[in-house]
């Protein structure tokens, strides 16, 4: 489905500071990536000024810098360290207190209307995913939902990938189709700066009627979708098919025990991970024990706490613990959610310390498959 | 009865036990909930044991030192130690592999007065410890917990976790992938509240190793991002220079 072909304007660049001006008047907060200590930061934004125009990242496993990009466009860079998932799954929070009594006085979800603007089509995968973990299944998370209700995203179709991106082979980008409020395409060239403009929500429409702008024409239309092409071309990093099955059938492989020389089990990939759901529950109480409150904050499969059961953590050694989480992520998810549990943005890539590379370790097991053909199919 | 509290100090800088005092929203709390027995930061009184807790600064430096705490272990119900001095023998800790005779030649104009042990060690490698309050100062926050969680009963909530973990929960940019800055956080047990990533500077590892800190990996990466080997193995001999995983990383560097 192409949401662009029937509720699409163009409108001049200047278009953007009307469209937050719009956004501000609705009583949104406008979030955005900015520049921060040398990295982009999601957070708020007054102005177009705050957007790191110009900018691209140069990316590699266990580098992310930003530099000068090659002209004045608002969104060549791609993704901020961190996605809004902590916008509806916060790093830490209180969920309830309770006194000498044991009531328990849940502590209120704040829901400020929050509008994120560039949200990437990896991003918004995984915005996707989310809603799958936290809503799926008996158990609802009601948190959750309120904050996602408070959020109207506001997609940037990718025009040029980091080199550290692979949604093209995770099937989630670079270009949206579903899952935002509206969408941008940003054109710049032989002298125009535009912005095609997409709704993909009632919501979304609303806004965009209130915008200056004319009909896109088909040219503009043609142009956004090929510089999507372009971006997916431009991808170098790929994940190969059929990891699920490799990753089910590569429980005992050498392969864990040298990646284990090189990891250093300190939890960056997960936590930069969009998708990483896993959460830990802590009771804190006052010193003279009269009150008592329960937090939740994010975990990772990466800690020896993680698998502590009785009589001890189940997850000793790092080969086991990174096996736990490219096997969640690549194949379990499948089983778990019905879909991978990554969506390809190659955050964990950059951001690990020392540049560990999924995409890189499912193609070394995939070189050294010591079962497949004949016993893979037995398996199935 | 009020849980007995003491406070001990041997060889160290006063900083962790200071700690005690610099929570001064909580003090009068903690001071409400146990009777401070021995504190002479804090009070001149000094009573008998046996004590409730034992929170126990510094390392093992003297012969003196090795005596006297197996008397307040005999005399603790729980025993904590506080900071990288008591946890992995401070930055004193350097000296244990040096001659130590020479080392003191070279410090004192009268070295013939100075009668300490070769080596400086942690509290752990003589007596028994309950719980570990790593730092360098320790954080009050742990500390607080630690109190808190021991008076009634239940563990403390330390997190084992690294330093990094820290920084992605408060969102810090991380400073080695984005500058190249050496940072010891991946190998260092979080808990200080991502002092240094946070204002742009390299974790010091003042925590001490995290659990199976794969610091060889670590070294390797600082390396390829231009740091020589005298700048490895000063990041590894700091505060916490004494803990294996990162004395022995620090001789891999040395020479
Ligand atoms: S893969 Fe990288 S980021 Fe993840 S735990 Fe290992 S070293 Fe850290
Ligand atoms: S596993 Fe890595 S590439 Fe995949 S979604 Fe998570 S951070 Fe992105
Ligand atoms: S990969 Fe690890 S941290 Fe992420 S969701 Fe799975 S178990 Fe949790
Ligand atoms: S992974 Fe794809 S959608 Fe995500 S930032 Fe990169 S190019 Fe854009
Ligand atoms: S700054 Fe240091 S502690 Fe923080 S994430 Fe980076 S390597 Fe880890």
């Amino acid at each position: 489905m192409d949401q662009a072909a029937a509720k699409s304007i163009s409108m001049g660049a200047n278009g953007l500071e009307a469209l937050i001006s719009v956004l501000e008047a609705d009583g949104y907060d406008v979030w955005g990536a900015r520049e921060r200590d040398g990295a982009l930061v999601l957070g708020p934004i007054a102005s177009i000024d705050d957007l790191p125009r110009g900018r691209i990242e140069q990316a590699e496993g266990g580098s992310v810098r930003l530099v000068e990009g090659p002209r004045d466009a608002f969104f060549d860079h791609t993704l901020p360290m961190q996605s809004a998932k902590r916008l509806v799954y916060p790093a830490e929070e209180r969920l309830f207190v309770t006194g000498e009594d044991l009531l328990i006085e849940e502590t209120p979800v704040e829901t400020r209307p929050i509008a994120v603007i560039g949200v990437r089509p990896c991003d918004l995968a995984a915005m996707e995913t989310l809603t799958t973990v936290f809503e799926s299944g008996p158990f609802r998370d009601t948190r959750f939902r309120q904050r996602r209700e408070a959020l109207l995203l506001i997609a940037v179709n990718c025009m040029r990938p980091a080199s550290t991106c692979f949604c093209a082979s995770m099937n989630t980008g670079p270009r949206a189709e579903a899952g935002f409020d509206l969408a941008l395409d940003e054109l710049l060239e032989d002298g125009r700066h535009l912005f095609v403009v997409s709704a993909g929500s009632a919501r979304g429409q609303e806004i965009l009627d209130r915008l200056d702008g004319e009909a896109a024409s088909k040219e503009d239309l043609q142009a956004a979708r090929d510089g999507s092409r372009a971006c997916a071309e431009a991808q170098t990093r790929r994940m190969a098919e059929g990891a699920e099955q490799l990753l089910k059938r590569s429980y005992d492989h050498p392969h864990w025990a040298e990646v284990a020389e090189r990891c250093l089990s300190c939890t960056n990939c997960t936590m930069v991970c969009p998708t990483c759901f896993c959460g830990t529950v802590e009771d804190r109480s006052s010193l003279d024990g009269s009150e008592a409150e329960r937090w939740r904050r994010w975990d990772s499969c990466f800690t020896l706490d993680f698998s502590y059961l009785h009589g001890g953590s189940v997850r000793k050694e790092t080969a086991s613990r990174y096996r736990q989480w490219i096997t969640h992520k690549l194949a379990h998810w499948h089983d778990q959610f019905g879909s991978s549990g990554c969506v390809g943005c190659g955050r964990c890539i950059g951001w690990c310390p020392v540049g560990i590379d999924l995409t890189a370790e499912v193609a070394a097991l995939a070189a050294n498959d010591s079962s497949s053909g004949q016993q893979g199919e037995e398996r199935r | 009865m009020k849980p007995k509290l003491a406070v001990w100090k041997f060889s160290s800088c006063d900083g962790c036990q200071l700690t005690l005092l610099d929570c001064e929203d909580e003090l009068l709390d903690i001071a409400e909930a146990v009777d401070i027995a021995y504190f002479l930061e804090a009070t001149r009184t000094q009573r008998e044991g046996p004590y409730d807790i034992s929170l126990v600064e510094g390392s093992i430096s003297t012969a003196h030192e090795m005596e006297r705490i197996r008397e307040i272990r005999r005399d603790s119900r729980l025993l904590i130690t506080i900071g990288a001095c008591a946890t992995a023998g401070g930055i004193q800790a350097l000296r244990n592999t040096q001659d130590h005779d020479s080392l003191r030649a070279s410090v004192y104009p009268s070295p013939q007065f100075i009668d300490a042990l070769a080596t400086s060690t942690p509290i752990a490698d003589h007596v028994p410890v309950d719980y570990e309050l790593r730092g360098c100062p320790i954080d009050k926050h742990q500390l607080i917990e630690a109190i808190t969680a021991l008076l009634k009963g239940r563990k403390p909530t330390l997190p084992d976790y690294s330093q990094c973990a820290e920084c992605k929960l408060a969102g810090t940019a991380c400073v080695m992938v984005t500058k190249g800055i050496p940072c010891l956080g991946p190998v260092t047990q979080g808990g200080c509240g991502n002092l240094c990533p946070s204002i742009g500077r390299g974790c010091y590892g003042c925590f001490g190793p995290k659990e199976g800190a794969n610091t060889e990996a670590l070294a390797a990466e600082l390396a390829a991002l231009g740091a020589g080997q005298r700048t490895i193995r000063d990041l590894f001999g700091g505060f916490t220079a004494g803990a294996p995983a990162f004395a022995e990383e620090r001789k891999r560097h040395d020479g």
